[in-house]
């Protein structure tokens, strides 16, 4: 299993072709209190950068961003009625999606950990 | 979602919308005299109105909003404009730019309004206090370099000083009569929209009781080189915590009080903001305002659209800007301010209906990202005012 992330701040656990997906500790901080998140639903398909949902905190929405090409094969249901695990464990408890990957060469254009830290400085 | 888009986002929020064009935004933005408490504490500095403020402390601005609500929170206000007016009869000479009765308003004692234009619309909103000897006022922050020349030009014979050397600071919350009240007991003996001076620290400040979250509170005009000091005296009580821009936002939200650029502007009268409360019998009758035509009218006819109360039923919030449709999908308005309540524990939100639909318990569909998302008209505020009458 290897974890990859994104420069809109977003990590991917892969294994195999499918992978988990949510926002980094990073971006929760960002973003402070989220009081919601509009998820989309199993059995949608998306394409590289298109959104995939949206996070709202107390203070803006921000949009959810897809890493890969790919189809949502479950949705983290708990996130309706506790957005704020966000907050406490984005990296964990508060994963966003599961997801098919479609086009496992999309994986090399994003970072590994090493790599994002570098990003955010 | 870059890490700088989310704060961007907010700042357009709040500035993006008449507040921040009428800034000069190519300085370099300013500081208020807090502001290196601001950075000792932690703050996320904003640009707003081409001040640079915190938006949040690492609290966060759900805790602030609560410390507020709970026990008492201190924000920096210096960015606004504080005036003083000097001259024979500015109370009756302010009459002619704003509807309130400022010709009887008492010495000592504060009262809100707003300047407006000669077609009804609002210029801005502010705080006039009669201080005795002269009159203080206190302007959004955004629209000083309207208001000053707008008084210099229309109140003949008055002395319109803007005062850049001082800090106006509010602290805000149940517990706020404890914390100011224990370095200055003056403080407790006012009521809500009185104002006195009185030494803090040995420091003589202009004290109000008053502010825009809901709360009891006070607005404390100090001079500039004790602010931090005196803030810092505040913030040593124990029920008593920074708070930001962000939870500002918040609580006047909840309590139902417009924001400049946002609830109300040029184009929307006090009688369609739901503000003829702020305008006195007297003044209602007679006129003698500008725009009184238009104001007048809509007392008697009520007005065409109405700034409501709105609390979606679902989760998701409903930003400035949102379509508001009527049960049979029709266009009847759009949300001027919304976000998440944290009082209230789920979004709310205000905006414009026309007058058809602004009667509280109706339903109507905002549309979010597209989507119709039911909503109720509700009465303001979404949180009982708490105010020390």
């Amino acid at each position: 299993m290897a974890t990859y992330y994104s420069e809109e701040h977003e990590w991917i656990d892969v294994n195999g072709d499918t992978a988990t997906l949510g926002i980094t500790k990073h971006a929760a901080e960002q973003l402070g209190d989220v009081v919601f998140v509009e998820q989309q639903e199993v059995g949608d398909e998306f394409a590289k950068d298109g959104e995939i949902g949206v996070i709202e905190s107390v203070k803006a929405a921000s949009e959810l961003y897809a890493p890969v090409d790919g189809e949502i094969v479950e949705v983290n249901e708990t996130l309706a009625d506790n957005p704020g695990a966000l907050n406490e464990d984005p990296e964990g408890e508060a994963w966003i999606y599961k997801i098919k990957i479609t086009d496992a060469s999309q994986l090399e254009d994003l970072m590994d950990e090493a790599g994002y830290k570098d990003f955010i400085g | 979602m870059p890490n700088g888009r989310v704060t961007i986002a907010f700042c357009t929020a709040l500035t993006d919308n008449g507040i921040g064009k009428v800034t000069d935004m190519t300085d370099a933005p300013k500081r208020t005299p807090l502001y290196d408490l601001h950075v000792e504490l932690g703050g996320k500095m904003v640009d707003f109105a081409g001040w640079e403020m915190p938006v949040q402390y690492p609290l966060g601005i759900m805790g602030e909003h609560k410390q507020c609500r709970e026990k008492a929170a201190v924000f920096d206000v210096s960015h606004m404009g504080q005036v003083i007016l000097r001259g024979e009869g500015v109370g009756e000479k302010l009459e002619s730019l704003c509807p309130q009765a400022y010709a009887t308003l008492k010495e000592g004692k504060a009262r809100y309004g707003f300047f407006t234009n000669a077609e009804g619309g609002i210029m801005d909103d502010l705080i006039v206090s009669n201080a005795g000897d002269h009159y203080f006022v206190v302007v959004n922050a955004a629209l000083r370099h309207q208001d000053i020349p707008h008084m210099q030009a229309n109140l003949d014979g008055v002395e319109v000083t803007e005062i850049f050397d001082r800090a106006l600071v509010a602290v805000q919350g149940p517990k706020a009569e404890d914390v100011v009240g224990d370095l200055c007991p003056a403080a407790r003996d006012l009521k809500f929209m009185e104002t006195t001076v009185a030494d803090i620290l040995g420091t003589e400040c202009r004290i109000s009781r008053l502010g825009y979250t809901g709360e009891d509170g006070y607005e404390i005009s100090i001079p500039e080189d004790k602010a931090i000091e005196i803030t810092r005296a505040f913030l040593a009580h124990d029920d008593c915590e920074a708070a930001g821009l962000g939870a500002r936002d918040s609580l006047r939200l909840e309590a139902g009080l417009c924001l400049y650029g946002n609830d109300i502007d040029q184009s929307t009268s006090p009688i369609e903001a739901s503000l003829g409360w702020a305008i006195q019998k007297r003044r209602k009758e007679e006129g003698g305002f500008p725009g009184a035509d238009r104001i007048q009218r809509e007392l008697a006819d009520g007005p065409a659209r109405k700034l409501v109360g709105i609390k979606p039923e679902g989760r998701a919030p409903a930003r400035q800007g949102v379509e508001i449709q009527s049960a049979e999908g029709n266009t009847i308005g759009q949300i001027t301010s919304g976000g998440f309540g944290p009082t209230v524990g789920g979004p709310v939100a205000m905006g414009y209906v026309s007058a058809g639909h602004a009667a509280p318990g109706g339903m109507v569909n905002l549309i979010i990202r597209g989507k119709p998302q039911p909503a109720l008209i509700v009465a303001l505020p979404f949180v009982t005012q708490n105010y020390k009458r």
